[in-house]
């Protein structure tokens, strides 16, 4: 060991070397390593300071007026005015959809274009996991903090309504639906978020592209829907077009699975058309899957 | 068994061949893999690691192939990549750590292990700062962490002293020795530059063009010389002059007089030589061929 304490460079001491013979954990366990920190980073955990803003900012935005209708729900209960929520747990995502693009425009990118952007691909892939790993790590992570973000608010309204004294029967199930909306919904927006910002090193970019494509497709869909189920009195046709924009897509699916009231001028007209907006809602997540793993197996390190 | 052999390795891109039908066998200690810009040393490093596919061929990394076993191998080697990889808004010790449970590091392990590791690539305080606002040297030092974390048992450092200045240089390349001889992990490392190569490595792979040019260890290399370097305070002319009289075959160089090195007695002639006519002895040394002289023969051996 004297060798180095002799080195010229006179910076680097050597105050001995140790190997390593503890447990490695296997591709499974790094997998879910990934995960944690991708969904940490989600929020802007460990990274800088302006990396929270949104996040953190988005998050209060969803959860502060869940309280108040919580508080209003126990207040106008306790005055004897009203006997269930005020909103329904189902309509809450619809409702409070811009912030919830906002945030999953930021988390995406987060995700997937700083590692691009910084060129980091080859340190991950250079270790025991597989590209498709990685996608899946990357996926799920911005799936649960979208489902995190939603499922909070829609908590905290179902203890509101369990504090007013509304009937828990009822109230459970319904916060159950409107969990598994919310899985649904997490699901779609963070695919196809995802999915937007693997194309793009460039945060801007993917956050612009992100935005655009939710709120543009709503804006489309539900201005026409409108005008074909009220002008045109077509509630059948409206109801099809629902399936043209990822919310009014999941939405559709919870009016027909649940038999909730729809957020939009019209929900799926049939059965049949119910069925059809769920597959469809589950063929985007597959499909937008798929394409990433097309996307990392061809991307260049 | 060897640390690193490959078979046939072979690599087309559309229009390029980066690897024609490479076969190598590299040992334990540190190797050199020397060649121009292009000459497939990073294409080579990237096949073995399973980040681009070989066109044909095989290869094997201690003992695993590199296609069938990818992840074991990927668990017991570490990649320094030559281009910036780092992000710029965490620091050194989240990024380390964070790469060592990537290599299935538990948590525990991968924080120890990232603290250990940049202190012995020469990161102290900075190591807390966000990596955006370091210096080149210190990125490199980084990248150099991340590739040592997890303890492999081999290293491939593609191009470490890129962008270094040359003090950074030299200590960078004190560091790749030290991970053979204090940390016991083989090193494969490459560069363009022969002369700082030779310094620390104990074999050398020189490609060109994705073949082999040769391979063989650093003394084979600098061994076939066998001549001493004589410097004078006289006329280098004078010198050569009095030199050959005496008999010895001398030639010059610059300053620099080379006396062919026939046996011990050469030293003790020449030290007479120089002494009976006061030349002035500056510096009397063995002379070591470098690497570069060899390859600069062979590469236009090759070329013809």
């Amino acid at each position: 060991m004297s060798h180095a304490d002799s080195s010229p460079t006179g910076v680097i001491h050597n105050i001995g070397y140790r190997g390593y013979d503890g447990e490695r954990l296997a591709r499974r366990a790094i997998t879910l390593s990934l995960y944690t920190h991708s969904l940490r980073g989600a929020f802007g955990l460990g990274r800088a300071a302006r990396s929270k803003v949104v996040p953190i900012g988005m998050f209060v935005v969803l959860l502060l007026p869940a309280v108040v209708l919580a508080v209003v729900a126990v207040v106008g209960a306790g005055m004897g005015q009203i006997t269930g929520p005020v909103v329904p747990y189902t309509r809450y995502a619809m409702i409070m959809q811009a912030a919830l693009a906002i945030f999953v425009a930021v988390a995406a990118p987060q995700a997937v274009s700083l590692d691009l952007r910084f060129h980091s691909l080859p340190l991950y892939l250079a270790r025991p996991l597989e590209r498709v790993d990685y996608v899946r790590a990357k996926l799920a992570a911005t799936t649960t903090a979208v489902l995190i973000l939603l499922a909070v608010p829609l908590v905290v309204l179902y203890l509101g309504s369990l504090a007013a004294g509304f009937d828990a029967g009822r109230e459970s199930v319904d916060l159950a639906q409107a969990l598994l909306g919310a899985v649904l919904f997490s699901a779609v927006l963070a695919s196809l978020s995802v999915l937007i910002a693997s194309f793009t090193a460039r945060r801007g970019f993917g956050i612009a592209a992100i935005v655009t494509v939710l709120a543009l497709s709503y804006s489309i869909v539900s201005s026409l829907q409108g005008v074909v189920a009220f002008d045109a009195d077509d509630p059948d046709t409206a109801g099809w077009i629902g399936l043209f924009s990822p919310m009014t897509l999941v939405d559709g699916v919870q009016v027909w699975a649940f038999g909730v009231s729809s957020s939009t001028p019209a929900g799926p007209p049939s059965d049949l058309a119910g069925l059809v907006f769920l597959v469809v809602a589950l063929g985007v997540v597959a499909l937008a899957y798929w394409a990433l793993t097309r996307r990392y197996r061809k991307v260049k390190v | 068994m060897p640390v690193i052999s490959t078979e046939r390795l072979t690599k087309r891109y559309p229009g390029v061949t980066a690897l024609e039908s490479l076969s190598i066998d590299v040992g334990d200690g540190v190797t050199g893999l020397v060649g121009a810009n292009g000459a497939g040393k990073s294409t080579l490093i990237k096949i073995l690691l399973g980040l681009t596919g070989a066109t044909s061929g095989e290869a094997r990394v201690l003992g695993h192939d590199i296609e069938a076993n990818g992840l074991a191998l990927r668990s017991r080697v570490g990649y320094m990549p030559e281009h910036d990889c780092l992000p710029g808004d965490v620091s050194a010790t989240e990024l380390v750590v964070h790469l060592a449970r990537m290599s299935g590091l538990p948590t525990s392990a991968a924080r120890e292990r990232a603290a250990d590791t940049l202190r012995h690539v020469g990161l102290y305080e900075e190591r807390y700062r966000p990596i955006g606002g370091y210096s080149t040297g210190m990125k490199q030092r980084v990248k150099l962490a991340q590739a040592l974390v997890h303890d492999p048992d081999v290293v491939f450092l593609d191009e470490p002293t890129n962008g270094l200045d040359p003090a950074g240089r030299d200590e960078m390349l004190a560091l790749v020795r030290r991970i053979h001889t204090d940390f016991g992990i083989s090193v494969l490392v490459t560069s363009h530059l022969l002369g700082e190569l030779e310094r620390i490595c104990d074999n050398v792979v020189i490609i060109d063009g994705g073949t082999l040019l040769r391979s063989s260890s650093v003394a084979d290399f600098t061994r076939s010389s066998a001549q001493l370097a004589l410097e004078v305070v006289a006329e280098p002319a004078a010198a050569l002059a009095a030199l050959r009289s005496a008999g010895l075959e001398v030639t010059q160089d610059g300053a620099l007089l080379l006396v062919e090195l026939r046996g011990d007695e050469t030293y003790d002639l020449v030290r007479d030589v120089v002494a009976d006519r006061g030349l002035g002895l500056v510096r009397l040394e063995p002379r070591r061929h470098h690497i570069a002289e060899v390859f600069d023969e062979e590469a236009t051996h090759v070329a013809r």
